[in-house]
Formats: structure tokens, sequence, C-alpha cells
């Protein structure tokens, strides 16, 4: 904790919540319920994967739009500057070609949503199918249909990215090995499921010109500039707005087409135009998640030691690149970052990345290290259950101790806990009691398990990290203006995005011990373009890191002007005044000027100011940093029902190291929730599509997000590791427990099928999945079922 | 493409509000759009999800499921209703306490749901509350804060 912070490490209870528990926060779907004389759109959709538009046909007079009424629109394209991506244009709407499900194909605008619903039915869209190609492996074999006919691929069939590095000595590494493991790991498709689903809300205004958009989306700054890039107009025409958001986990940080669209159509119709996605169309086309395979070769010692690493990582991207980090963010943050917190000198990779016709992939919670964490994991536990080590030895072997340490790809580690945590997991879960436990539960012919999982989570990266993927829109910084008003309180302008994260309580705990006032005295602005800086918004973990170390810049120097001003008034020092308590003071005396004295005289008494300074009390700082690597140690107790495949969490453990925990409350509260959606994508998520494309998984009735009553209670120990790549001290924890907990329960299953010679290295682990593993080991039985 | 509307009386958080609705629409749509209660959230529209919880009679109701023409006469409670004016509701007050929300979308749902069921039996067990609480989904908090608010509220409303 800081010297002397009153506010900060402090579990203060969110100034979010009053409004919230009211019913009283506006989502985007009430503010267009609240806006009077509001119309209402739907979108026409593909039924089918892959085919050629033939015509569109809408009831005489309909006010239905189509990629001809959007003549002179741009298409979405993304870009990264790299000789192998090749980047994959969006139409806002599609024009001759469906490549997907779901995609839109024309918008119709009506009263109400029902009625445009109800109107949309009537749009006859005739589709002559072809066939689609809906797996990466099955994309790349020549034979297979391409999905962007007439766009070259000079990295191979539906290849859209092939990255690949090596350091020099990989194959010396392999033949010097005593063994070599090989493993095949499979994460499936998934979605990350905000409980609000997307939507917008277009409002034209034919007097000024200017189109506000009200979203919910993780990017305010980026989305407005988008919207001019698209549609080619001046970003000074648009106003991005992000009001309450549901949730977003990532879904809500690309730019959707149907934003485009409706801002399009506003501006077409002078109107005001609201588009609420239902969950169907969430399920099916709004971005879709994972979708990778990995094949890993581990080159080590007898010891265990891990002395190299081959990897080929291939991603299912669907049909389009997402917009603006690209389909590229998922091979190369797996390629970049797969190693994780083990010593590695030896690695080799290649990373694809494969277009399909499938909903296009964006980031969700954890981007690619759910799936690469999970690959070393499942690494580890394999190789110590083929050298006879215990999986704990082998990770203590091998993991990171000094620092910083540079990954074979160049990230350097910063300090961290990572043996600490995985010790403190260790002695948490009384490993020893435990196997003896799970002896007596093998000989009552129960299957217990246990499995741990320690990985680093790269946050609160900036500026360097991004360019290093060579992105042509290359985010990172974070700018905060603050001010102080006239009446001592003080307002912070930033251009992160909270959407439910609680950033406004903790940023004004931050700012509140940094000038000597209350929290409540502190006013976050955040989701509007008119009137917060350009940002980046939030999303990879990075909104304390980043936004929290621009609002210590910016609060350092409006500290400063506090006390020069006091100073001049106090006949003292500017090194001998405090800020505290709502004054500033003169150190070891109660000699002082309130906050609200000096700040009148900054706005209102301007000629009292000392020399040079101008009137007002307005700073501006901005943060940029390298990136820092928070860490943990997951550990999960399970039960397996060999009879039914049903796996049971009995005891999930977590021990994190997220540096300086300014709210520890909100810190526990964001890895309960990624621990939890770890577990549902390691047991319950998947999207699942038949041979002709169509999405089996279109409802909660079957896509199976988790309820109270499948999670267990997720037991917490906190360690703060405080390095200097970061100035708060905080590191990032978002995604934290979505990257471990995935590990964490199949290295526990596998644990507890050992008996069986099972290992599961597919995810998510399902009932059906672990069964068929189960009934695989079992002899057939002479005409019963196995 | 309008539908002839059905004209009816809804009483809602003891207010009544006269509405004309088509017969398809929803309990839901109607809190929304014609009484201006947006506190009632929709997160899936097919019943699963719970967000838009509200009570009938006292009784917990999914009302993306419910018309409105089948409410008439019965008492309907929505989240605007929890608090006694600037002052919040035992289920309220422990939910911002123990941090049992982040994004807030899902709170609305579950603060009538464990209201509607600490009324009905203020002396419910754990485990059987935890089986209520599952008609619910939540994507922020991963529930554990939700149950630990919920036990907090139960000791609150009973003493």
């Amino acid at each position: 904790m800081t010297a002397g912070a009153r506010w900060t490490g402090r579990s203060l209870r969110r100034f979010e919540d009053p409004a919230l528990v009211r019913g009283l926060g506006r989502f985007v779907a009430d503010v267009a319920d609240h806006h009077n004389g509001t119309l209402h759109a739907a979108f026409v959709r593909s039924p089918v994967p892959a085919g050629e538009i033939r015509s569109i046909e809408a009831p005489p007079g309909a006010p239905v739009l189509t990629a001809a009424s959007f003549e002179g629109i741009r298409t979405m394209c993304a870009r990264l500057d790299r000789p192998d991506f090749v980047p994959l244009e969006t139409p806002v709407l599609a024009t001759d070609a469906v490549r997907h499900p779901g995609e839109p194909v024309a918008l119709v605008v009506a009263g109400s949503r029902a009625e445009a619903e109800d109107l949309a039915e009537h749009v006859i869209v005739d589709i002559e199918a072809t066939p689609p190609v809906l797996d990466a492996a099955a994309a790349i074999d020549p034979a297979a249909p391409a999905v962007h006919p007439g766009l070259e691929m000079p990295m191979g069939h539906n290849v859209v990215l092939d990255a690949r590095m090596a350091t020099g000595g990989v194959d010396e590494a392999f033949e010097s090995a005593d063994e070599i493991v090989t493993l095949d790991i499979r994460a499936h498709r998934q979605n990350a499921l905000p409980i609000e689903a997307r939507g917008a809300l277009a409002a034209h205004d034919p007097g000024t010109g200017r189109t506000t958009l009200t979203a919910a989306n993780q990017m305010p700054h980026m989305l407005r500039t988008a919207l001019a890039d698209i549609l080619d107009i001046p970003e000074a025409e648009l106003r991005v707005v992000t009001p309450e958001v549901g949730g977003g986990f990532g879904q809500k940080m690309c730019v959707p087409r149907e934003y485009v669209a409706l801002v399009a159509a506003a501006r077409l119709l002078g109107t005001t135009i609201a588009w609420i996605e239902d969950r169907s169309e969430n399920l099916l086309a709004s971005w879709h998640s994972r979708d990778h395979t990995y094949r890993l070769r581990g080159a080590f010692t007898r010891d265990g030691l891990l002395l190299g690493l081959d990897a080929d990582i291939v991603c299912n991207i669907g049909a389009y690149s997402n917009y603006p980090v690209t389909f590229g963010v998922e091979p190369l943050m797996a390629m970049a970052e797969l190693p994780g917190p083990y010593r590695l000198s030896q690695y080799r990779v290649r990373s694809r990345a494969v277009t399909t016709n499938m909903c296009p992939i964006a980031p969700y919670r954890g981007v690619s290290r759910p799936v690469l964490t999970l690959a070393m994991e499942r690494l580890m536990d394999t190789t110590a259950r083929r050298l006879g080590l215990d999986p704990v030895e082998i990770r203590r072997a091998n993991l990171v101790r000094e620092f910083p340490y540079s990954m074979p790809t160049g990230l350097p580690i910063d300090p961290g806990s990572y043996v600490e945590t995985l010790d403190a997991a260790v002695e948490e879960m009384d490993v020893e009691g435990f196997r003896r436990r799970q002896e007596r539960a093998a000989a009552e012919g129960r299957y217990l398990g246990i499995g741990f999982s320690v990985f680093g989570e790269r946050t609160g990266y900036g500026t360097p990290a991004f360019a290093a993927r060579a992105m042509e829109i290359t985010p990172g910084y974070e700018t905060v203006q603050l001010e102080m008003n006239p009446s001592g309180d003080v307002t912070a302008r930033i251009g992160a995005s909270p959407h439910g994260q609680g950033l406004a309580t903790a940023l004004s705990q931050l700012l509140a011990d940094e000038l000597g006032v209350e929290p409540h005295q502190v006013a976050v602005v955040h989701g509007d373009t008119d009137t917060t800086p350009y940002g980046w918004g939030t999303f990879a973990s990075r909104s304390m890191v980043i936004a929290g170390g621009a609002v210590k810049l910016a609060a350092e120097r409006l500290a400063a002007q506090l006390k020069e001003i006091a100073a001049h008034h106090l006949e003292a020092s500017p090194e001998d005044i405090r800020l505290e308590d709502g004054s500033a003071v003169v150190a070891g005396t109660s000699v002082g000027l309130t906050l609200p004295e000096i700040a009148r005289i900054a706005h209102h008494s301007s000629h009292r100011l000392p020399d040079g300074l101008e009137p007002g009390l307005a700073v501006a700082a901005t943060y940029d940093p390298a990136g820092t690597f928070s860490n943990a140690c997951h550990a999960a107790v399970v039960e397996v029902d060999p009879e039914t495949g049903h796996v049971e969490i009995e005891r999930f453990v977590v021990i994190a190291d997220a540096g300086l925990e300014v709210n520890p409350m909100i810190v526990e509260g964001q890895i309960h929730g990624g621990v939890t959606q770890g577990i549902a994508n390691a047991l319950y998520e998947e999207l699942v599509v038949d041979d002709d494309g169509n999405l089996l998984t279109a409802s909660l009735m079957d896509f199976l997000p988790p309820t109270a009553a499948e999670i267990p209670t997720i037991e917490v120990t906190h360690i703060q590791t405080i390095t200097d790549a970061s100035i708060t001290g905080a590191k990032g924890v978002g995604e934290g427990g979505a990257i471990g907990a995935p590990a964490a329960v199949l290295n526990a299953i596998s644990d507890a099928l050992s008996p069986l010679g099972i290992e599961v290295n597919e995810m998510p682990a399902t009932p059906a999945r672990v069964r068929e593993l189960i009934r695989r080991t079992q002899p057939a039985t002479t005409g019963g079922r196995a | 493409m309008t539908a002839r509307r059905a004209e009816l009386t809804l009483t809602v958080n003891g207010q009544p509000y006269e509405v004309a609705v088509e017969p398809r629409k929803t309990l839901a749509d109607t809190l929304r759009e014609d009484c201006g209660l947006t506190g009632t959230h929709l997160g899936c529209e097919h019943g699963v999800c719970g967000a838009c919880t509200v009570l009938l009679d006292d009784e917990p109701v999914r009302s993306c499921l419910m018309f409105a023409v089948q409410c008439s006469g019965q008492a309907i409670r929505t989240v605007e209703g929890l608090a006694d004016g600037e002052r919040l509701h035992p289920m309220q007050q422990a939910f911002w306490e123990h941090h049992g929300l982040q994004c807030g979308f899902c709170t609305p749902g579950f603060l009538m749901l464990a209201t509607s069921v600490l009324e009905s039996r203020p002396d419910i067990g754990d485990e059987e509350l935890r089986e209520v609480l599952a008609s619910n989904l939540c994507r922020c908090t991963g529930y554990q804060n939700i149950i630990t608010s919920v036990h907090a509220a139960r000791d609150q409303m009973r003493s």
C-alpha cells in the first residue's frame, strides 16, 4: 500500500451502485425507450453460411435499406503492416455474397421493434447457397471452397496470417532431450455473452448536422473514428456516448457492422433509430471467440526441465476481420505469450489465422491466453506423469524466479510471485492430505482429482506492445483531464470506458489520496467523446494501470499548482505545503488555506495568482507504459462421475498477485467473475453448428452459462508484488480469472481420470466428451452399452 | 401493420397505469415502453436469464414471458418500487455493501427474485437459497457476492 495512503487499498463501496440497485442506471435500451419518437431497426440476416445474393425483395414502400442504399460508404478493413497478413474487407451490409450465418443483408426501420421484426420477415432474400467451409483444418485444404474467392492468399488456401519465429537452437534442444512430449489442444468456439446484448441508438440532428450514437461499447473514441472513416464524414459531426454498459468482456470492443449501418441510416433518413440486439442474434452473429487448435512438442530432461518448445497454432477466425484489432490478435498473442512464466531458451512457433464461413472472432476475456495457458499447463502435467514426477515439482523446476526475465519472444517479465503463488496454493490445498483422500475415494470407485495452473498475464500494456504487433491503428496510451472546480471538488475526464468494473470508484480513491480530498468529492466523467479526451477505452486489463497511471500523473501536476498558489498566499515554500483533509497547510503548522479557497482564487480572483500561473485549475496527463505481468496460481479439486461424465468442482482456490490493489473488494470481484467464466469455458459453453452451418446453440437453453448452482465458492488469497513497471504499483486484473481456470479444471479432471489413462485436452470438457473418453478405455461389452 | 390495442390498467408499485397495448405485447416491454419503468431489463427474451424478473402478486415471474393483458388486476412490483423514498430496501443495501453487482444489468432481476423468496420464506436455508438464486444468470460477479448479499439481507430482514 502507498505510504500514508488513506483511501488507496480500502474496499470502498462503489459510487456506481446506488443508481443501479434502484433500477435507475441508463443502459442503451433504456435511453431508447425514454426517447420519444424513436424508430426501431431490425436486420435481415443470411440464413446460410455461404452463398451468392441473387435479389432482395421488400414489400412496396417499406423502409428497407440494403448495401445499394449505402453507396459511397467504405468497407471496414483494419490492417497489420506485416507481409504475412492478408487484409479482409467487410462490407457494412452484404453486397453480392454472404459468408457466414447471420450476416446482415438488409436493415428494416419501423415505429416499433415488433413492427420492424414483422416487416423483416417479409423481406425476401434470394440467396444461391454454395458449399461452406466451417472448420479451420478443412479450410486449408486446397480442395475446400474459398471463403473470399478472387482474393490472393499467398500464405495458403484460406490462410490470412502465417506468422513464424524460432530461436537458434531448437533442433539441438530436441536432439538432446530425454523425453519429447507431444500434445494436441483444442478450444472450441464460444461467446463472451455479456448479459446485456449489443445495442445502439443513432440520433441525427438535421439542424446541426451532427449524429449521436449511444451504444453498448467499450471503446467510444475508436468507434467514433471508425464511423468517420467508414462513412467518410468529419469526425466532428459525430458523438459517441457509452451509457451504462451491461458487461462486455471484449465483445463490445470491436466495431459492429450494425452500428455503422444504424448511423448511416439515421443520417440518410434524418431521424433517430434504435437497434437492440436479441439473444439469438447475439449468439449467432455478434462476435465469436476462441476456436483454436494447438499442437505442442516439448523437449524435456528426465528431471523435467523444459529445454525446447515447438508449437503449431491454428485459429479459426471466421469470415471477416474484426475492427480495429484485427483477427491477428488471436494467433499473434498465442505466438508471443505461449511459453508463459516458464524458463525457456529454445522456442519455435508457427501461428496461423484461417478464414472460414463462421461468424468472425473478436477478443474475449483473456483472448488467446486461456488456451495457451491450458496448452502449457497440460504440457507440464502430461510430462510430469510421463516422467513420474510430481506436477508441482515440475513447475517449481521450470518457473521464472529471477526478474526481469526475457521470454524467448523478447517479452520482459517484471517482478512477480510465480513460485510463491504455487507454494501458497499447494499449502492451501493440503496436497498430501488430498492424495490420501483421493486414494480412499478410489477404493470406493470414485474419481477425485487435483489440478494446478500457474500463469502470468501481460496487462497494462501501452503503445509499444501494440506497435510490436504492427497494427495500423495502434492503441495504448490513456489521457486524463483533471480539473478542480471553483467549489473545490474535482472532475476527472478519462478516455477509458468502464462498463461495470467500478473504475470511477477506484480512480476517485487514487485522486483522493493525491489531492487530500474525499473520494465522494471526485466526479469521474467517461463514455462521451464530446466531453472526454481521446483514449482507447477499457479492454486488456488496462484501465487501472494506464488510466490510473495517467490520473496519478495529472494529480501530481494539479497538486503542484495547488501548492504553488497556497505557498504564494501563505508566504511559504511550495515544498513545505501538504495537501490533507481538504486543505493546503504549511507542514508542522495549522496555517493553511482550504482547497475551495484556493480554487476560488484560481477561478474567480485570478489576479491574485502567483506570476506565471494561468487562471483556472485544469491539467492533463498521459500515461503510456510498456506493460507489466500480473500472475496467479489457480487450483481445483474435482470429482468426476464416470457414469455420466459430469464434473463437480469441489474446491477452487486462487492465489492472485495483481500488484497494488487500489480497491481489494473490486479486485476480488473481478477474480470471482473471471474464474466463473473460466469454469464456464472449461466445462459448459460451446457454440455448436451442424454440417450446414446451422447454429444448434442459438438460445440459452442450449448455450449454457453456469448458474449459482454450478459455481463453487472461489477462495482467494492476495499477494501484492509492487514493480516499477506501473507507476501506481497496480497490475491489471480483469482477465486473469478466465485465463487460469480452464487449465486448473482440465488438469484436475485428467488427474481424476489418470487411473484410466485419460488425458483431457479439449475444452469445454462437457459430460459427453468426458464420457466418450471414458467409454474408449472400456472393453466393448457384449450387446450392452459401455 | 398495427394491430388492435387492448386498453387496460396495470397496478405497478401501487400506482395505476392506463395503457393501450397490442395483445401480443409482453409485460416487460409494456413496463419499459408504456409505463416508463426501464429498471426491468431484458437479457434473453426467452425466459432463461431472469434479468426481467418482476413480482406478480408477490410471486416472481419472467416478465418477458407474460403478456401485459394477463396482468390486469394483479399487483406488479418492479425494482423501482423496492426503495422507500431515499431509503434503500435491505436487499438493495446488501447488494451495495457486499459488492453483489458489477455492471448492474442483471441486478434488478436478482433483487426481485431474492426479495420475494425472503418475504415468503424468511428462514430459508443456504442450500435452498442457492438453488433459488440459480434461477437467474449473472455474467460479472460469479454469484458468490450475490449469495453473500442475500444472506446478509436475510439476517437484516429477520431482525
